[in-house]
């Protein structure tokens, strides 16, 4: 594994396994009474939120202080950013107080990397999303729920997601968490099918390594998880479908559609689910739903990687970096 | 993590100082002493140490179910998490820690490991047990101690006292993972590296 993680595209499949293996070893703690281990003690870890993002915040801490370290929660709302203060130098304030590790949100796609390479800081970046781009650990954390429910908790250790047949749904054009998903399901050995209305497919998806339908009935019948994704209204500058009823209609997931999936198919959100838009509460609020075990697979996932960019003095693999997308 | 390189050396280089029956004896007399010492073993918990801690936990458990003719609870405790040395080394794959469901509390916990060193892991495994839960006592129970302790444990059951010098590393093979039981005693390979 390199120093940072920044895109799900960087992890190797060995990487990948080694993260959902070790999530798997930090979920454990989750169920005891002490839920704290004092791995990173002495290390200092700053949230560095340009964007709001209460969840993933608040998973990221909880990870951090599990692990024992320091958490320094730095928004840009109130902060020196909003009195203009660039990039570069809110990094080197960073630099100069000695952080380990900086955990960046950021609206601009690319932020995090800049961060990582421009030598203003000596710190692991971790990328908690940035603008239409990446959210490696979202992408990490759906994976290990996806081997947890389709391969088995125990069964799962060593094993990546080969053969199985994942469905994202919904808004690909705005989507990190799809982005994500499609380069680290297609290392684990998964084929990925986005259904999602054609204004909402971004340009060049013919060299991601995935395949693209309009049509998500066809779709349901063989799939082992389907991923709703937000409709992210924020980031539309434009009508993008003709209404929300319509998009319920044809891309929203029901009961009945639900009925359609394999027995064994999970539905999968990353959160916050637009209830009676993207899922109807019937399915949202039924077994097959993972959302919320999504968000507790999340702290143990940021728990995971955390240890293994920091829990050494080095990071734990080698360095293997795929091309840029 | 030995290379197959090393495995060879240490296939020519080392000399066995316990051999599979050897292996047997000790655990059956350990697990004697268990019995002697625990009044019973009435609360006993075993705890290996992985990896090859937690075969001898089990390989133990089955002598002192033959002897009590009672189940005795065994677990694996691991201890990467609370080890000193952590950021002198790459982080480490975490290996299984699986605590029996009846816990820990009030109960006799006995850490079992293949060698015992520098002290330095079972100190990290009483940090460990800290977090878990608050045993009536704790005990270790070790196949070899070579010596050159660096902090002050000692072992209540010792299958074999191996005088060693620092120099000289000692490699515990089980049938579970090795697929052969001995105990072979060689020349180091690596300048720092050696049993933790």
């Amino acid at each position: 594994m390199q120093r940072h993680l920044i895109s799900a595209a960087d992890l190797t499949r060995d990487d990948a396994v080694l993260i959902l293996d070790t999530a798997e070893e930090m979920a454990r703690v989750a169920d005891r009474p002490i839920k704290k281990l004092p791995t990173l003690r002495g290390r200092t870890v700053v949230n560095l939120f340009f964007e709001d993002s209460t969840r993933t915040r608040i998973s990221f801490e909880a990870a951090e202080k599990r692990l024992s370290a320091d958490v320094i929660n730095f928004t840009a709302k109130g902060s020196s950013v909003s009195k203009g203060e660039s990039l570069k130098d809110t990094a080197q304030t960073l630099e100069a107080m000695g952080v380990d590790a900086v955990v960046i949100r950021h609206g601009a796609s690319g932020a995090p990397y800049r961060l990582a390479t421009s030598g203003w800081i000596d710190a692991a970046v971790i990328n908690a999303g940035d603008g239409t781009h990446q959210h490696p650990t979202q992408a990490l954390l759906d994976a290990f729920t996806m081997r947890r429910r389709l391969v088995g908790r125990d069964e799962g250790l060593g094993q990546d997601l080969s053969g199985k047949r994942i469905t994202l749904v919904g808004d690909i054009l705005h989507s990190r968490v799809a982005r994500s998903n499609v380069d680290l399901l297609h290392t684990l050995g998964a084929e990925v099918t986005l259904v999602s209305p054609p204004t909402l497919v971004p340009v060049g998806v013919e060299t991601w390594p995935c395949e693209v339908s309009y049509d998500l009935d066809r779709t349901l019948a063989k799939s082992d998880a389907v991923m709703l994704l937000r409709v992210q209204r924020e980031r539309m500058n434009a009508a993008f479908f003709p209404t929300e009823r319509e998009y319920s209609r044809r891309y929203g997931l029901d009961g009945d559609r639900m009925a359609k999936m394999p027995e064994h198919a999970i539905v999968m959100h990353p959160g916050p689910m637009v209830r009676g838009m993207e899922i109807t509460a019937e399915v949202a609020d039924s077994d097959r739903c993972t959302a919320v075990e999504q968000v507790a697979n999340g702290v143990s996932i940021r728990m995971a990687v955390l240890y293994l960019l920091l829990g050494g003095n080095e990071p734990a693999a080698t360095h293997t970096r795929t091309e840029e997308k | 993590m030995d290379t197959e390189q090393q495995k060879q050396q240490y296939a020519t280089d080392a000399r066995p100082v316990l051999e599979a029956p050897d292996i047997a004896r000790v655990l059956t007399r350990i697990a004697h002493e268990i019995v002697e010492r625990a009044k019973g073993a009435e609360d006993v918990v075993l705890l290996g140490i992985p990896t090859r801690g937690v075969h001898l936990a089990r390989r133990l458990a089955v002598k002192l179910q033959e002897i009590t003719d009672r189940r005795i609870p065994v677990g694996s405790l691991d201890i990467t998490m609370y080890r000193d040395d952590l950021r002198m080394h790459p982080p480490r794959a975490l290996a299984r820690t699986d605590i029996p469901s009846d816990g820990i509390d009030g109960r006799l916990v006995v850490l079992v490991d293949d060698v015992l060193f520098s002290g330095r892991t079972i100190r990290a495994a009483l940090d460990a047990l800290n977090d878990i839960g608050r045993p009536r006592a704790v005990q270790l129970a070790v196949l070899v101690d070579r010596g050159h302790r660096e902090l002050p444990i000692r072992a209540d059951y010792v299958g074999k006292n191996l005088p060693t010098s620092l120099r000289e590393a000692v490699k515990v093979q089980l049938a579970e993972e090795d697929g052969r039981d001995t105990v072979l005693l060689g020349v180091k390979q690596t300048p720092q590296g050696g049993q933790p």
